[in-house]
């Protein structure tokens, strides 16, 4: 059978931008840019004799209590979220020699060499009722006080903001010497 | 010296397509590689706090999250649910839904993991609070609180 030749027709790519243009903007409409941020927080492991309590001096313990009506108490008085902060810095920063504040321990560190560290530890308590909001809020505000205080360290030895660090060892370091010690105590009801 | 002829008529050039192919498809490829689709359909609504110092969540692959919210249809109520996955949980499942996560990553990442605990901002605590013991008790330590970028409530 003697078959001719087809000539196969070229294919007609104008509409080619048409639904490339379709794919676009299925993507463009499918897209999330949003990263997740958040708080980065470690839970302790589950105590395994409840009756055995550690003991940690009094002054090397700032306690924060949220009630269920969203309202503060710092160390047994009424304490404000505006101030929260400032008061957290103070009792994180590593002061020698001061009676009341928490105690302090000197250590060795490769590149920020000897330290003073602070061995306080924020305890923070909160109700059933205590809404997240506000949680957060005194979360954050904790955390505030620590990146500050990170920060003042990272300008003092490196002469850079501590989030704008990128040497990795310098990083480490500077959180050791001033760890973030939030304590969250076994759930328990607050008046 | 070049005379400026005024040539009456000088016609412009049609400007060429044949190249808009080629530009789109270069934007569908950013678009493709920057896409991340939405994997679940939130069945609580989901107003996160507001905090100053959030951090951003690095690894996406390895974090797992648990949605805790009022019910967006009217006809469960109004009480504060758990969502995991794409339905509504309990207290105790959170276990069984840690390890699953687990189980889904290669074993060099399971330390690594982290669970994101994405929480209505009038939730009350006390769920809060549970779904934390849950996952002491799992061994999930990681956790991050999420939140949006802004100043905080009750300032």
């Amino acid at each position: 059978m003697a078959r001719k030749k087809k000539k196969v027709p070229e294919i007609n790519a104008s509409s080619m931008a048409d639904i490339s243009f379709l794919l676009l903007i299925f993507f463009l409409v499918t897209t999330t840019m949003d990263t997740d941020s958040g708080i980065t927080r470690r839970l302790p492991p589950p105590v395994e004799n409840p009756e055995m309590d550690v003991k940690v001096k009094e002054r090397n313990i700032m306690n924060v209590m949220i009630n269920k009506y969203d309202k503060l108490l710092v160390n047994g008085r009424p304490g404000d979220i505006a101030t929260l902060k400032d008061q957290a810095k103070e009792f994180a920063t590593p002061q020698p020699g001061k009676e009341n504040a928490p105690e302090v321990e000197y250590k060795d560190f490769e590149l920020l060499g000897r330290v003073a560290t602070n061995k306080g530890v924020i305890s923070l308590k909160n109700d059933r009722g205590t809404s997240y909001m506000m949680y957060i809020s005194v979360q954050n505000e904790l955390a505030r006080a620590f990146n500050e205080l990170r920060d003042e360290m990272a300008m003092q030895y490196f002469h850079q903001h501590f989030t704008d660090l990128t040497d990795k060892d310098k990083i480490d370091e500077i959180s050791k010497a001033i760890p973030v010690r939030i304590s969250e105590a076994e759930p328990e009801e607050i008046k | 010296m070049a005379k400026f002829k005024p040539d009456g008529k000088k016609e412009v050039p049609a400007i060429s397509t044949g190249s808009m192919p080629d530009i789109i498809f270069m934007l569908i490829f950013f678009f493709m590689v920057t896409t991340s689709m939405r994997e679940v359909t939130l069945r609580v609504k989901m107003i996160l706090p507001q905090a100053t110092e959030v951090q951003k969540l690095e690894k996406k692959s390895l974090v797992s999250f648990i949605y805790i919210g009022p019910p967006t249809q009217a006809k469960y109520g109004t009480e504060s649910r758990l969502q995991l996955d794409d339905q509504y949980a309990e207290v105790s499942d959170v276990i069984q839904f840690i390890e699953k996560e687990r189980q889904a990553r290669n074993e060099a990442d399971r330390p690594l993991l982290t669970t994101s605990l994405k929480v209505h901002e009038e939730v009350r605590m006390g769920l809060v609070t549970d779904v934390k013991q849950e996952l002491r008790k799992c061994g999930a330590f990681r956790i991050t609180y999420s939140a949006r970028k802004g100043e905080t409530a009750g300032k």
